[in-house]
């Protein structure tokens, strides 16, 4: 039988790469595939996935729901429960291809919806959070089903193998936006199943992650108090859930989360001016639970931007280039020459050092 | 001879450099791992972007890359050079135990750690511009010279450079007001025998990326070695 997130504890390094146009031009999902295909040696064939921002123009005002399911008698239970909440303006399978190597797919699905004006305004919460709620609510209560990408004008693909055969079978080079992400996964404490690939998604947020989280617990823990549910015991899954908490809820910006997940030694807030100490001294009392410690690089993909971050120590490796009004970043330059041979500047941050891209104002609609 | 790195695995490509008696030309090189590792003899020429531990416990044999290089530059190696006229990564020169290492621009992390000395086999690592944090962390012998000719306005290391240093000698190229070194070394202006000691490794520098030697002249030199009045102590284990 096949075993799932936390059935299994396997003991054992990851790829992460990432692109965004900050004009807003569309860049074919190919492109990333060819940076991430060159880390091949990275994974071990047990996930790859990739999220991708502004690809579905058509349909940008509704959030974009991505759902494995086991079998069709989860579908039609989970379906009844999408149409109580949400109207549902396009239901499909996503395209998919024969791919040898993708193997014990589950049944793929894809919605455009919009949440019910009366079902938000019952609950006196906004949008985003009745989202945020019913798709936790689905992953966890709801057998055999499990949304895996819920934002507006964005998606995230994944699947058990490597991650060109992933972007082969989901026929990524049918999809084009103005940022990706990617990842593939050499899974270090989990088996390897569907929904455990990375990118771990919630609204519009998408993480990749290389490394291994040893906080994960307490991390876990404290998050898990404001209504998130860690469903796989995988370590990424809840770095999206730190992100959605302090900038959605708390509305942090990046810069202020990045120093609660990655804050910089004491010794090193003792050398910084007095007021920046104050403020790094609070962040780190206040939110010592969200301390992410252990070797960690990851994208955080957002509707407009990217954000890299390595952990304090910096015990991965992860570098950042640019090209005219492109920025690739890559745990190896191999990755980045692949996507672009000629490249304007490449640099390695600093451990802890958000490195934040956005897209110029005014180059998306709505701001998405 | 040239050879275009795509068309061979990291196995296939080492097996032809140990066979090989001359100068050989790596061409179109993207991420491949390992290229030259234990190689004894030869000189490799490489074009594009080396992977992951280039020149790994190499053996006497010369690399040099026209442009970066990633992670794990000359992991434990033994003899030899290596030459990398552009960047390098995290933990290059990683206990390196004999041979030198020229690199003509910035370093990672964790650069030079465990490096270590034996018998007539001392290791040296030259990086021309600035390093990364942990730099020469655990450092037991050889020695790690910083030249710090990066223009990009950053300090020439980062955080806690030789934590753990009980042997051989590191020299940056500074005056290290701002860097803060641990109680357990000494940092002093170097004298004209520590400068003696290191003229060869500069020469060297200046002679393969054609820098004029008055740079030597124009910056202090720091120089930190192990103080043995208080050295580490039962950081992890008794010792």
């Amino acid at each position: 039988m096949l075993q799932k997130e936390g059935q299994v504890r396997i003991p054992s390094g990851c790829a992460i790469a990432a692109v965004i146009s900050k004009t807003g031009e569309k860049i074919g999902g190919e492109k990333i595939v060819a940076g991430i295909r060159t880390m091949h040696e990275r994974s071990n064939g047990l996930g790859g996935g990739f999220a991708g921002y502004g690809i579905y123009p058509d349909y940008k005002d509704f959030y974009a729901l991505h759902v494995f399911y086991d079998d069709n008698g989860a579908r039609t239970d989970c379906e009844n429960a999408l149409k109580d909440l949400f109207e549902i303006v396009k239901a499909e399978n996503i395209p998919t291809r024969k791919n040898p190597a993708i193997k014990d797919a589950p049944l793929i699905w894809r919605y455009f919806v919009a949440p019910l004006p009366s079902r938000v305004a019952a609950m006196q919460i906004d949008e985003r959070e009745f989202v945020a709620r019913a798709v936790t609510r689905i992953n966890s209560t709801f057998r055999g089903a499990y949304i895996f990408s819920s934002g507006k004008n964005t998606g995230t693909f994944k699947a058990v193998g490597f991650p060109e055969e992933v972007a082969d079978f989901y026929r990524l080079e049918d999809y084009a936006g103005y940022s990706w992400t990617a990842h593939g996964r050499y899974p270090t404490n989990t088996p390897g199943w569907w929904g455990g690939a990375h990118p771990f998604s919630l609204l519009d947020w998408s993480v990749v992650h290389n490394g291994e989280i040893s906080s994960y617990d307490t991390n876990r823990r404290f998050i898990e108090m404001f209504g998130y549910k860690c469903h796989l015991k995988t370590d990424t899954e809840v770095i999206t859930y730190i992100f959605d908490y302090l900038v959605r809820r708390q509305g942090m910006t990046l810069r202020e989360a990045s120093s609660v997940v990655a804050a910089p030694f004491w010794t090193t807030i003792a050398r910084k001016p007095e007021e920046e100490q104050r403020e790094l001294t609070y962040i780190r009392n206040m939110f010592s639970g969200l301390l992410i410690t252990g070797p960690f690089s990851i994208v955080l993909g957002f509707s407009g931007g990217l954000l890299a971050l390595n952990d304090r120590l910096k015990l991965r490796s992860m570098v950042v280039a640019e090209k005219g009004n492109t920025t690739y970043i890559a745990s190896e330059e191999a990755a980045i020459r692949a996507m672009e041979p000629d490249l304007d500047s490449i640099r390695s941050p600093m451990g802890g050092e958000p490195v934040i891209v956005t897209v110029n104002k005014g180059v998306l609609e709505d701001g998405n | 001879m040239k050879i275009d790195a795509s068309l061979y695995t990291h196995r296939a490509l080492n097996d032809l450099l140990r066979s090989r008696t001359d100068e050989t030309s790596v061409e179109n090189c993207l991420g491949l791992r390992f290229i030259g590792s234990g190689l004894s003899h030869g000189t490799v020429l490489i074009d594009g972007v080396p992977g992951n531990a280039l020149g790994a416990y190499l053996d006497g044999a010369k690399i040099i890359v026209n442009g970066n290089a990633q992670d794990a530059v000359g992991d434990t190696m033994n003899k030899g050079e290596i030459i990398i006229r552009g960047n390098v990564g995290d933990a290059a020169g990683y206990a390196m135990r004999g041979g030198e290492i020229y690199v003509e621009k910035n370093a990672g992390y964790r650069v030079g750690i465990h490096m270590k000395a034996y018998k007539n086999n001392r290791p040296a690592l030259i990086i021309g511009g600035r390093a990364g944090s942990f730099l020469g962390e655990y450092q037991a012998g050889g020695f790690i010279i910083v030249l710090g000719l990066n223009d990009d306005g950053m300090p020439i290391v980062g955080n806690f450079p030789c934590t753990g240093m009980h042997g051989g000698k590191m020299f940056l190229r500074s005056d290290c007001r701002d860097v803060f070194f641990p109680e357990q070394v000494t940092a002093r202006p170097a004298g004209a025998e520590d400068m003696a000691e290191i003229k060869p490794y500069l020469e060297k520098f200046c002679d393969a990326f054609h820098y004029n030697p008055s740079f030597i002249e124009n910056a202090p030199f720091t120089v930190v070695t192990p103080d043995t009045q208080n050295p580490y102590k039962q950081m992890y284990v008794a010792n």
